[in-house]
């Protein structure tokens, strides 16, 4: 009866039907709630028959292991059927068609859409092809939404809240799309973010306005120990290897990278996120402390994953 | 009365864009396609202004713009005015307002925006910050500032 009732309240609320999503800012601060209460459900208790009958369309125009292979794992275990590409060199496009006209097929065979692609705006674009929802799974260096919400997912299940909590972001903050929408995403919450990066890398003007705008309270720093002892989540992110490249050419030594040694100061409920690949970020002994959580984190993938399905489709 | 001297001669009928930030006339001429439709245009370029030190003025004959196509120009100018001439007078005049968005005219700066790969039809928000005028593209998301932006080619 309680799972009864707890799914009338989350199908009374369902402002996400039939919608895409494309950037973490289309969605209310009520609707990420809605999608991580949705994931916390369906992780507790999955239902195998949600989503029969429904078919999703990967279409992965770039290289992905980890988000493709979670979304389909969360639409086969919600008993739906997926049709996929996974480079863009085996359909049409190769061929010279564009994505519009691409998108817009496929939108008359499947029900709903995932799409990565190199180029920035083009889930936007996509979006506006089909009226079958439309999911970004990464378009360029802009957006990767489920990226983001799969983290505020991570951090309210370590933390039971995502209120009042201090959380540090890590890597290259001029570059790193994760760190931009999870730093706009967490503009909804009572937070106070801290920002490590090495000086050439730090976070761009566009996203510290907006926070200001927001009223986030937040501080650059350039060594990760002084922070530690402060902070409940350490979200690392890579530096990748061209910009640390430039980083070296100039002399810096990098700051962003996180030794076992740099966590014994660190509060006990401390946990260290990293949306991966990782290279050498975190060293790899730490993997066995209570601190390290990123692989629960790619797991989280799946969950968090089949709620947005499952949102967007209007099936619960 | 002091007599005044014209830089640019006067037209009967038409339009005179007046108080343009100098150095923008140009841009303006090509973003509102007026040489493209064969009307008879008049720029001046870095004329003495009481007010800004230097303006770009347009002139343009027998032609005619809504306040909401006057707009676009805001981006460029936003202290620009917009005279509507009948037989030699002012019949009307109003200052240009920022639009809301911007649609097909300019060109996304970022290269890699998809709108530079497909053939879509470019919408930019306008916002202000901090009295800086800022342009959103609506597909990359990107935020640039008015110099960086360029007439879709």
């Amino acid at each position: 009866m309680a799972s009864v009732i707890v799914e009338l309240k989350l199908a009374m609320k369902n402002t996400l039907a039939g919608r895409d999503l494309v950037s973490i800012t289309d969605l209310s601060k009520q609707e990420i709630e809605l999608i991580l209460s949705t994931a916390e459900s369906l992780q507790k208790k999955i239902r195998p028959d949600l989503l029969k009958g429904s078919i999703l369309a990967n279409c992965f125009f770039e290289p992905s292991t980890r988000t493709r292979f979670s979304f389909e794992t969360a639409m086969l275990r919600l008993g739906g059927s997926v049709i996929s590409f996974s480079e863009a060199s085996t359909i049409s496009s190769k061929k010279g068609e564009s994505l519009y006209d691409s998108i817009k097929v496929i939108g008359n065979y499947a029900d709903i859409l995932v799409i990565r692609h190199p180029q920035e705006g083009s889930a936007r674009l996509a979006a506006e092809a089909t009226d079958k929802p439309v999911i970004n799974a990464g378009d360029g260096a802009n957006q990767h939404p489920s990226q983001t919400l799969l983290d505020l997912f991570t951090i309210r299940q370590t933390q039971g809240k995502i209120d009042n909590l201090n959380i540090a972001l890590v890597g290259d903050l001029k570059f790193g799309r994760t760190v931009h929408s999870l730093s706009l995403a967490l503009a909804h919450y009572p937070v106070r973010l801290y920002f490590i990066s090495p000086e050439i890398l730090a976070l761009p003007e566009s996203i510290s306005q907006e926070l200001k705008k927001k009223g986030v309270r937040f501080s650059f720093h350039s060594s990760i120990e002084e922070i530690v002892p402060k902070i409940d989540i350490l979200y690392m992110t890579r530096i990748q290897k061209e910009r640390f490249s430039e980083v070296q050419a100039e002399g810096f030594v990098n700051p962003c990278l996180l030794k076992k040694k740099h966590l014994e100061k660190a509060k006990s409920n401390l946990k260290v996120l990293h949306p991966l690949p990782r290279v050498d970020e975190i060293e790899t002994s730490i993997d066995d402390t209570q601190y390290a959580y990123y692989f629960q984190q790619a797991a989280n993938g799946v969950p968090v994953r089949m709620a947005l399905l499952s949102l967007l489709l209007g099936k619960i | 009365m002091k007599e005044k001297t014209l830089s640019v001669s006067a037209i009967k009928e038409g339009i005179v864009i007046d108080h343009i930030r100098a150095g923008q006339a140009l841009k303006i001429v090509r973003l509102m396609r007026f040489a493209a439709e064969e009307k008879r245009v008049t720029i001046g370029l870095n004329l003495k202004s009481q007010s800004t030190g230097l303006k770009d003025i347009i002139k343009v004959e027998n032609y005619f713009l809504t306040e909401s196509q006057a707009a676009q120009i805001a981006i460029f100018s936003p202290l620009a005015t917009v005279n509507v001439i009948e037989n030699y007078k002012v019949a009307k005049k109003f200052q240009v307002q920022l639009p809301e968005t911007i649609a097909a005219v300019l060109g996304c700066p970022n290269l890699r925006c998809i709108t530079n790969a497909e053939k879509v039809p470019t919408l930019f928000i306008v916002e202000e910050n901090n009295s800086h005028i800022i342009l959103r593209c609506k597909y990359c998301e990107k935020l640039f500032t008015r110099d960086e932006m360029r007439e879709k080619v």
